[in-house]
């Protein structure tokens, strides 16, 4: 192909005569956003395979820099924008751990809920276009039906359907709505259901099984050379989950299973991923049944804004909210690498503080970025058609790959 | 969660497993240590990088067989200048490691990890892209998210957040 020098265009060359290039995205529908993959194919088989990405790049890590520590939470929810409250976690979790402060149990529980409702919300998602990109177009219809119930739940504590940050440095920005319990313990009751529904329509389907069974493998060796993390790596054979080997928040209070498979195929990654559809919304009830009563905000004046009733009566109360609004609040000195189990995978943020009120440094270790580099070990050999359902299977978020 | 005090210096954190057995294999490698926010963090002198990380990956009972991360922090105006970080996990030991090289701004190279993990490409790809620093040995070092044609590293200190118009 030849398109260099246009603007700074990525390109590969051919290494045999009977080979081409063939260009696949950035619009194409099935990468799940703007990847642009360059395949060099011999007939209908890939030789090589180059990702090339960037198309999203907004400089959010140079942004933060910029920025107070609370002001951060709004431009973590748009690295990811299919779990915005996983990120949400994750940098919250990352800040209270160069302050030393430790939200209340009901924070904590509430927090939890809502992630495993991200994670059902994110792998519906996933299950609906990973569908409808091989054909089945039905199951799109179910999952986005589901997700809706659960956008409303996150529209009815935050205000936002999508872009939610509601948690904040030491704790959670309200007290969730009258009703919002009995809301999401009527969803958590009929969702097992609705994944039989799911299940009926693909799981015992001769053209899904097809596609997917002995499709894009991938070794549990390959996989942890190549940094993949999640359902992918847990379906080439690794036992590991953050949320059960290395936990944060309070999922050290709850019991769920950890899916693992062994043939590291399409097939495996789709059969986990429901399977996590379940155990999720396990943890969800467990949630519901054991929610601690109490506040949902660390007693820490100097960073956790204070009530608005006590605005009005306090003068105290009103000198913090000003502080914290106009100047932020320090953080003392220090760095800390802090890692949540993301639908995806290991989603990291790695906060360095100057002891200022803005962070010196925020990276992200996005489980996408990471999970793209073993596409191309997957798909090498294998036919063009099988390209769409590997990149389905990997779930990659462009979002959160550019940032 | 009450914040435990730092902990700083090699000294204070030879009995550490990681450090004691770093220090064990050379000396000369390690730099600096300190345990702060329950995690602990190597600086290892850059000639030394890939074969401590290769040291740390194969060595039985440590096993830091994953690479998590791999980023930079600019110190700018501060010499050296750059640190490059590498989060290293173990999932037999459940344990993380931050290991750090500081580079300086005049000549900001390191070698490539890509030989003990195929992983770290686009990693070490993007540090270069918005840092500059250069990954010695790396199979395909050239910008990943910016343009190729772009001028300048914008995550670098002396970069501003505005770019440049």
């Amino acid at each position: 192909m030849s398109a260099s020098g246009f603007h700074g265009m990525a390109t590969l060359d051919e290494t045999a005569d009977r080979t081409m290039i063939l260009n696949m995205g950035p619009q194409h529908p099935s990468t799940h956003g703007v990847l642009r993959l360059l395949l060099e194919i011999d007939g209908e088989n890939v030789v090589r395979m180059m990702p090339d990405i960037g198309y999203l790049h907004t400089g959010i890590e140079k942004t933060c820099e910029a920025k107070f520590y609370q002001q951060v939470v709004p431009l973590t929810d748009r690295i990811d924008y299919l779990c915005p409250m996983t990120n949400n976690l994750c940098y919250v979790l990352a800040v209270e751990k160069l302050l030393g402060l430790e939200p209340p149990p009901r924070a904590q529980w509430i927090r939890v809920m809502l992630n495993e409702l991200t994670r059902i919300a994110s792998h519906l998602v996933w299950l609906g276009t990973h569908a409808l990109d091989i054909g089945a177009m039905t199951v799109f219809l179910y999952c986005f039906r589901e997700r809706e119930d659960i956008l409303r739940l996150f529209e009815m504590v935050s205000g936002q359907r999508m872009m939610t940050s509601y948690f904040r440095i030491g704790g959670l920005a309200l007290e969730p709505p009258l009703g919002f319990f009995e809301r999401a313990k009527k969803f958590a009751k009929i969702f097992p259901s609705r994944v039989d529904e799911y299940e009926g329509l693909l799981t015992g389907n001769p053209i899904w099984i097809e596609r997917l069974k002995g499709v894009a493998k991938l070794s549990a060796e390959d996989a942890m050379g190549l940094g993949v993390t999640g359902p992918a790596l847990r379906a080439s054979g690794v036992d590991w989950d953050l949320r059960r080997d290395m936990p944060y928040s309070a999922y050290p209070s709850f019991k769920f299973k950890v899916p693992v498979g062994s043939d590291g195929d399409v097939w495996t990654r789709y059969v986990l991923r429901v399977q996590e559809l379940r155990e999720s919304i396990g943890i969800v009830q467990q949630a519901l049944d054991g929610m601690p009563e109490g506040p949902i905000k660390a007693d820490a004046p100097k960073v956790v804004l204070p009530e608005r009733e006590k605005m009005k009566t306090q003068m105290e109360a009103l000198i913090y909210h000003f502080k914290i609004v106009t100047e932020g609040f320090a953080v003392p000195e220090g760095e800390v690498y802090q890692a949540v189990e993301s639908p995806r995978g290991e989603m990291g943020y790695f906060v360095v503080s100057d002891g200022t009120a803005k962070p010196y440094r925020v990276h992200m270790r996005s489980p996408s970025f990471a999970n793209l580099q073993c596409l191309e070990t997957m798909c090498k050999g294998r036919l063009l058609a099988d390209v769409v359902a590997a990149i389905g299977s990997i779930d990659i978020v462009l979002g959160e790959i550019d940032r | 969660m009450a914040l435990d005090p730092a902990i700083g210096g090699i000294e204070a954190l030879k009995q550490r497993p990681a450090v004691a057995r770093l220090l064990a294999w050379n000396a000369e490698a390690v730099k600096d240590a300190k345990h702060d926010h329950g995690e602990l963090t190597i600086v290892i002198d850059r000639p030394f990088l890939r074969d401590a990380c290769a040291f740390l990956q194969q060595e039985p009972g440590l096993n830091f067989n994953f690479l998590s991360d791999l980023t930079c922090v600019d110190r700018y105006p501060l010499e050296p200048r750059f640190e490059v970080i590498y989060h290293l996990l173990s999932h037999s030991q459940k344990q993380r490691l931050r290991l750090k090289v500081k580079l300086e701004g005049d000549d900001p190279s390191v070698e490539s990890l890509t030989s003990l993990w195929p992983g770290a490409n686009l990693f070490e790809r993007e540090v270069f892209d918005l840092f500059g620093v250069r990954f010695l040995g790396h199979p395909d070092l050239k910008r990943v998210l910016m343009p190729e044609d772009w001028d300048g590293h914008p995550l670098r200190k002396d970069y501003p957040v505005e770019g440049y118009r």
